[in-house]
């Protein structure tokens, strides 16, 4: 039964994967840059399924982790000449782990929405801080900077072309979702759930839980830097938009939407979500919130397990 | 010397105003959480909502008061029609339900009112002119009279919490539901009348504050936040403990925008928070738990 599901879900993973290696060879370009950004939305929204989904705490803070790093990598690619794509990566890993542990350190004494309600104001903390310290971050304009070039050191070095930059996006994206699987089926992973079906009972088993919800917040956050890196070398700009909190709060609309839990479901819901905003905005232009916030409630209420979430016990199997 | 004395006082005086709106706010947000459980995200929209209001009615008739009115009364009833639609069906399911909810009504209510109403910002005119010298500055009668018409509507909270049928069911309800409805007492009936009654103040405060800064779309979202501050500094569903937070951290700010930029003073305000939630999660203005 067991080795039915696998072939049955490796399969699937595989046409999934050869279709978005297709995708930029036979898309427009528009709807190219639009898959890229799927995927880079997509692993900001798994990083934060592994807090949502996994260990039952909702993080309204997870634009402080994308933005930071999105901030690490401008930094290194504007320190310096020729930027180079090797160091922005660490770069930017660096700081939203430093962001993360931060925030982790404080954000898991408390439990549900006070954890939900913090990590929001540190996520705001650090919006206030890189909008106001314009000398080092460039305040409301942020900073921009030229895209560098995908390549081994010392060996080959290529600009980035739309095609080029997809298949890096998602060569990462696949990485860290397989990473994250494995991690989330490990001994590790089974106590973040099981904090998150039973908190108490977990503790009196002796699993110190505050340290497991430490790593789980940091883990969250290093993934959710690396999709800021990804979208700082795509948009050649790292924003304070990016920090502020909706950001957050579209992460976790897109863990609501594709269904909390199961890694993969959160990327549909982000590509779930920016397909319903493209179409939207046709007929309702910038005000397509109205409609995508008006079917988001109605999935809340209606829908509680996401798109996905019919089909998790056979896509964790 | 006598400046910065002067300043001090004058930023004491702004402190206590925007503290009692803020008072305002957050006693809506607090009363609704503390009695139904629910995080209500879509305050600063209600809130926002209900400057608003206040601007049109303003517009149409001239009279302040009547707008004050009207603004409370749609947004109580809008609040009420929000709480039946979108929250009635999450009862009894994780509370962080009603967090993604009312985030989903925010983004509906704040695009709405963009769509609606623009990007630009309005203006509403002082409803009292007269001013009076305080230190070196002109400080004007109705930034006083706002907050002592703030002050006068949470006293009324509580007597209405304290003395009216309602008052008392609310509080049974908050107690124990179950209880209360084996009692006799219309529970989803009592839940509704607080969601209406928090929207209300909530649009109160934003006809109220309105003349101070203007209003825009956007406007709500810096209070849902200070007013989340106040409610867990003050600790959550406690109206009293709301009412000083709202207050001392209000203070806080006006004197931390003496030594640096009123955009960083939120800073402070922010780490009372974390303080608090390190330190006392149950609040800082109630009793230590036993």
């Amino acid at each position: 039964m067991m080795r039915r599901h696998d072939i049955a879900y490796w399969t699937g993973f595989s046409v999934v994967l050869a279709l978005l290696i297709a995708a930029p060879l036979v898309l427009p370009e528009f709807w190219r840059r639009f898959v890229t950004e799927i995927l880079i939305w997509g692993l900001l929204a798994m990083s934060s399924d592994i807090l949502i989904g996994y260990t039952g705490m909702v993080s309204f803070g997870h634009s402080a982790f994308f933005g930071l790093g999105m901030y690490g990598a401008a930094a290194a690619l504007l320190a310096v000449k020729p930027p180079n794509l090797w160091l922005a990566i660490p770069c930017g890993l660096l700081a939203s782990a430093a962001v993360a542990a931060f925030v982790a350190y404080f954000s898991t004494r408390l439990r549900d929405i006070y954890f939900a309600i913090t990590t929001l104001i540190f996520s705001q903390i650090f919006y206030v801080i890189i909008f106001t310290w314009t000398a080092v971050t460039g305040g409301e304009n942020g900073l921009t900077f030229s895209r560098p070039k995908l390549g081994i050191p010392g060996l080959v070095a290529v600009p980035f072309t739309t095609w080029t930059l997809h298949w890096f996006v998602l060569a990462a994206v696949t990485a860290s979702y397989l990473v994250l699987r494995r991690i989330m089926r490990s001994p590790f992973g089974m106590v973040l759930q099981s904090i998150r079906e039973n908190e108490a009972r977990t503790r009196a088993i002796g699993y110190p839980i505050e340290r497991y919800k430490i790593v789980a917040v940091m883990l969250s956050g290093l993934f959710a830097g690396l999709a800021g890196v990804l979208y700082a070398i795509q948009n050649e700009f790292a924003a304070p938009d990016f920090v502020f909190f909706l950001v957050s709060g579209e992460a976790v609309i897109y863990n609501v939407m594709g269904g909390i839990g199961t890694l993969v479901g959160p990327i549909a819901g982000a590509a779930f979500f920016l397909l319903l905003r493209e179409a939207c905005s046709r007929f309702f232009t910038e005000y397509y919130l109205i409609p995508v916030g008006l079917i988001f409630i109605a999935m809340v209420i209606f829908m509680p397990q996401g798109l996905l979430g019919f089909a998790r016990r056979w896509l964790n199997r | 010397m006598a400046t910065s004395i002067a300043q001090f006082l004058v930023q004491t005086v702004n402190g206590v105003v925007t503290g009692l709106i803020l008072a305002l706010v957050a006693s809506g947000l607090t009363l609704i959480f503390g009695i139904m459980d629910v995080v209500n995200f879509a305050h600063g929209e209600l809130f926002m909502l209900g400057a608003y209001v206040g601007v049109i009615t303003l517009a149409a008739t001239g009279s302040f008061w009547l707008a004050l009115v009207a603004a409370t009364l749609t947004i109580a009833l809008l609040g009420a029609v929000i709480y039946v639609a979108t929250l009635r069906p999450l009862l009894g399911r994780d509370p962080l339900n009603t967090i993604l909810v009312t985030f989903g009504v925010s983004l509906v209510l704040q695009n709405y009112a963009l769509w609606q109403f623009g990007p630009v910002a309005r203006k509403i005119q002082e409803p009292f002119p007269g001013h009076f010298a305080l230190f070196y500055l002109d400080y004007p009668w109705y930034r006083i009279v706002i907050a002592l018409l703030a002050a006068a509507i949470i006293a009324a909270l509580w007597l209405f919490l304290k003395f009216s049928t309602y008052g008392v069911w609310i509080r049974a309800t908050t107690q124990d539901r179950v209880m209360a409805q084996a009692m006799g007492i219309p529970v989803p009936r009592v839940l509704t009348v607080v969601f209406a009654i928090g929207s209300g103040m909530a649009a109160a405060s934003g006809v109220l504050f309105g003349p101070l800064v203007g209003v825009d779309h956007a406007m709500g979202l810096d209070w849902v936040l200070k007013a989340f501050i106040v409610v867990v500094v003050g600790g959550m569903g406690n109206l009293a403990g709301s009412v000083a937070a709202a207050i001392f951290i209000s203070l806080l700010e006006s004197y931390a925008a003496l030594i640096v930029s009123p955009a960083q003073a939120v800073i402070f305000s922010f780490a009372a928070l974390i303080l608090t939630l390190l330190f006392r999660p149950t609040g800082l203005f109630v009793p230590t738990p036993k």
